[in-house]
């Protein structure tokens, strides 16, 4: 097939014209204009076959159905916690798919949530752009306890996850912390020793700051093992 | 701040240890860059961690105020800019922004940084205005600190633009002449977190402060000027404490101006 314009793995600038064919066809992140396929993202260029896509290295989180996403309590109303989630507008936590509990009319709310807690909750449903539903509902889904949060760009994060959990696996073997990680880039990471915290802390900034460099879980491997001695 | 992070931050000081495994009196790596901004006629970056400050020296020139008809002046003026941190908001300078420039004006003016009678230019009729502009790129914690140094070290850099004999400034060709330097004063701020004295926070560690402290250091180790923030008070002897440790720690910020 001819007129494709960049090669698999390219970094790609948004508005740069990845094929110009009727062939191809455009992929997550790319447009078609006419005959072009044009990126709307800085990235790296994923060919498969007819499709090109692309792999964003950079941007907001943008929430989908069925994410697991860790949220900090912002507000409380009557019928439930609302949530900042790191999306333009926060995200509802209903009662019911908070608790199983029985719930007087008017109790106090902060007993189960409070303010600036962080849970770890699933995205049940994306209405529209203002309004998405979380639930507690579903196995791992609870309210963190002690530790430290740390930020990272929601496009990294299956770079930390790795393949079916791969890479954080490693890094909670190494360092023996408990790390949960949002699909909204947000981590909870609490360990036995600060060393050990701020091992798995480097680890992941590590990831974040090479994840479009390829060989990258031998380079954690031989990272965490010269760190660990 | 979340209760899970308050508490876990807590837990590490009480263990006299911090999330980035740091000392308590010890400091990010601190780096120093003079001449940053082209425009300006002195500047200066300083980037503690990763807390970015830049700061910009400009002259002009102006009438002695009348009781002081044989000196010039200074100002300085700190904007809080919104892509430097989350919790900055557009608009006029906040509380936060004149604490910050007022500080330093102080440990500056006080201090004896400059000499003042160097700057006029005829008595009671012109003289130099010293106008300082702190801006910080990035907000990671103890900005007071980065923009004292970045604001000292961009006045060191200055040199005074060409002037007309009409007193008319030329910005585009600068002289060789540069501010005389009387005393270098450093501003050094201590925190008090749950009884902890530490140096150089990180924005978490900051939000968590009960009291803080800038002394400005002499050279010669003297302080010259003081102020308390935060919202709980202090003992006298965790303020004699504090004190000894920006004395101290005043040292090492003095290194890094003169590399």
């Amino acid at each position: 097939m001819t007129g494709l314009l960049v090669n698999d793995r390219d970094i790609v600038f948004p508005g740069q014209v990845l094929a110009e064919s009727i062939e191809f066809l455009p992929g997550e992140d790319v447009i078609r204009e006419k005959e072009q396929l044009i990126s709307t993202k800085i990235g790296i260029a994923s060919i498969n076959g007819r499709f090109v896509k692309l792999v964003p290295l950079t941007g907001p989180y943008i929430p989908k159905r069925d994410d697991i996403v860790i949220g900090k309590v912002v507000g409380i109303g009557l019928n439930g916690w609302r949530l900042d989630i790191g999306w333009a507008f926060e995200a509802n936590l209903n009662l019911k798919d908070a608790t199983s509990d029985f719930i007087e009319k008017g109790a106090d709310l902060t007993k189960y949530f409070d303010y600036g807690d962080y849970l770890m909750t699933g995205i049940s449903n994306v209405i529209s752009t203002r309004i998405i539903d979380l639930t507690m509902k579903a196995p791992g889904l609870k309210k963190l306890g002690e530790g430290q949060i740390i930020k990272v760009g929601s496009t990294k994060v299956p770079r930390i996850i790795g393949k079916q959990g791969s890479m954080i696996t490693m890094i909670k073997d190494y360092t023996g912390c408990r790390i949960s990680v949002g699909q909204n880039g947000v981590v909870w990471i609490n360990g036995d020793s600060p060393e050990k915290e701020h091992l798995a802390i480097r680890s992941i900034r590590k990831i974040e700051a090479e994840s479009h460099i390829n060989g990258l879980t031998d380079r954690m491997k031989e990272f965490l093992e010269q760190e660990k001695k | 701040m979340s209760d899970i992070v308050r508490k876990h931050t807590l837990k590490l000081l009480e263990q006299n240890t911090r999330s980035d495994l740091r000392k308590l009196d010890e400091y990010r790596t601190i780096t120093l860059e003079y001449g940053a901004v082209g425009g300006a006629e002195g500047s200066a970056r300083v980037k503690i961690g990763d807390t970015d400050v830049l700061a910009g020296v400009k002259f002009e020139v102006g009438k002695p105020f009348p009781d002081t008809p044989d000196q010039g002046s200074i100002m300085v003026n700190a904007e809080l800019r919104p892509m430097s941190s989350p919790d900055f908001e557009p608009g006029p300078p906040n509380i936060k922004a004149i604490e910050m420039a007022r500080v330093i004006d102080r440990a500056l003016r006080e201090g004896g940084a400059i000499d003042f009678k160097k700057l006029c230019i005829k008595e009671g009729e012109a003289m130099w205005m010293v106008i300082v502009d702190i801006y910080p790129i990035n907000d990671a914690g103890n900005l007071f600190d980065a923009a004292s140094l970045a604001a000292l070290a961009a006045i060191k850099d200055a040199k005074f633009p060409k002037m007309d004999a009409q007193n008319k400034i030329d910005y585009h060709e600068s002289t060789n002449k540069k501010i005389e330097m009387g005393t270098m004063p450093l501003s050094c701020t201590i925190y008090n977190i749950g009884g902890k004295i530490i140096v150089d926070p990180t924005s978490q560690e900051e939000e968590l402060c009960d009291a803080r402290i800038t002394v400005g250091v002499l050279e010669n180790g003297t302080m010259s000027s003081l102020q308390k923030g935060g919202e709980y008070g202090l003992t006298i002897d965790q303020v004699n404490e504090m004190v000894d440790v920006a004395i101290k720690k005043s040292k090492d910020l003095r290194k890094v101006m003169q590399k």
